[in-house]
């Protein structure tokens, strides 16, 4: 099972990714931005970070790197991908999700560990977690706002493509300005998941707050050894 | 040399943290007429030579590709900046597609910030 995890130019999760990947069993491969082959892997993490120092908009440029002229198609046809923060960022400039990340709301970057609830577990990316389960993962970031017009968001939760939604403070927040508290989807395949929280920082006890994020990383070991089964 | 202008807007509808907080500050300086700040975005594109219609058709492209995100911002006008002026009043202005300048959201995007050639 080999992962892919892409370095763009102010990528800073990467290696993170990795460790996450091998933690969980996987081998991990790194991918470069200016290489355009995905080398046979089975999946793909786009990292959190700033690439290219989230100039015009964040993940606005990586979009067009040599290696998304691959992955995008790759991810149209079925390849599990998976990013995470700026990642997710990337996906949503490329279209293969929808929405858009803006700043958050209350203007400040924070770095908070948050309680998300789990609302689909028929992803690539989340069939090791229970329907409606509670995960604690790190959230980090300046500009990680969901936005989307009303009937975007009403057919992201129609369709169950809601992923993960942030638990709510005292005063009915969550922790950037997203709107209805979205903080990950997928797209229609269900093998493409976007989020902003951390996965990553969350798979070894000890470090994070939780091992809550190893479910992202053994479910798409598990859903890759099923694809080779039935093909 | 020619340069064109492209200017982009947040859609009205998208909070704008950054305009919320120039907002807030105004006051503080003793500017209390604004009730509202929406804050944008001005590239300036230069090309050898004087600026062809060839040249703004690239620009509204790379508007729409690169420089805007269509799911959250307008591209608010594409046009050739008058070397005679400093730019948002030039009598050459030239709009982007019609389809998208048909758009109310547009307008009243254009209508905010003030922009006399939208």
């Amino acid at each position: 099972m080999r992962v892919g995890v892409v370095t763009f130019p102010g990528s800073l999760d990467d290696r993170d990714a990795a460790r996450a990947v091998r933690a969980c069993g996987g081998e991990a491969v790194s991918l470069w931005h200016g290489d355009d082959d995905l080398h046979g892997v089975d999946a793909v993490i786009l990292p959190g970070g700033f690439s290219y120092g989230d100039y015009l908009r964040c993940g606005a440029i990586a979009r067009f790197a040599p290696i998304m002229d691959r992955l995008v198609p790759a991810a149209q046809g079925g390849l599990p991908v998976l990013g995470i923060c700026n990642g997710f960022q990337v996906l949503t400039e490329s279209h293969l999700l929808p929405g858009a990340l803006i700043r958050n709301d209350h203007r400040k970057f924070n770095c908070v560990d948050v309680d998300l609830a789990v609302e689909n577990t028929s992803t690539a990316w989340t069939s090791d977690y229970e329907q409606g389960q509670t995960i604690r993962i790190v959230l980090k970031n300046g500009e990680g706002a969901f936005v989307a017009d009303n009937d975007t968001l009403d057919r992201l939760e129609g369709e169950g493509r809601v992923v993960f939604r942030y638990g709510v403070d005292e005063h009915g927040r969550n922790p950037n300005g997203s709107y209805r508290n979205i903080a990950g989807i997928t797209n229609e395949r269900g093998n493409i998941v976007g989020l902003m929280p951390h996965p990553e920082h969350a798979v070894e006890a000890g470090y994070g707050p939780s091992t809550d994020g190893r479910g992202f990383f053994t479910s798409v070991l598990k859903h890759t050894v099923e694809s080779a089964a039935t093909a | 040399m020619g340069s064109i202008v492209v200017d982009v807007m947040l859609k009205p509808e998208i909070l704008d943290p950054q305009g919320q907080a120039v907002a807030g500050a105004l006051p503080r300086l003793g500017f209390s007429s604004f009730s509202d700040v929406r804050q944008g975005k001005r590239f300036v594109l230069t090309v050898d030579g004087a600026v062809t219609d060839e040249h703004l058709a690239q620009a509204r492209e790379a508007a729409e590709k690169l420089l805007s995100n269509p799911v959250i911002e307008d591209v608010v006008s594409v046009h050739a900046l008058d070397e005679g002026h400093d730019g948002g009043h030039d009598g050459d202005a030239q709009q982007v597609g019609a389809a998208r300048t048909q758009d109310t959201a547009v307008r009243t995007a254009a209508h905010e910030t003030g922009e006399a050639d939208a």
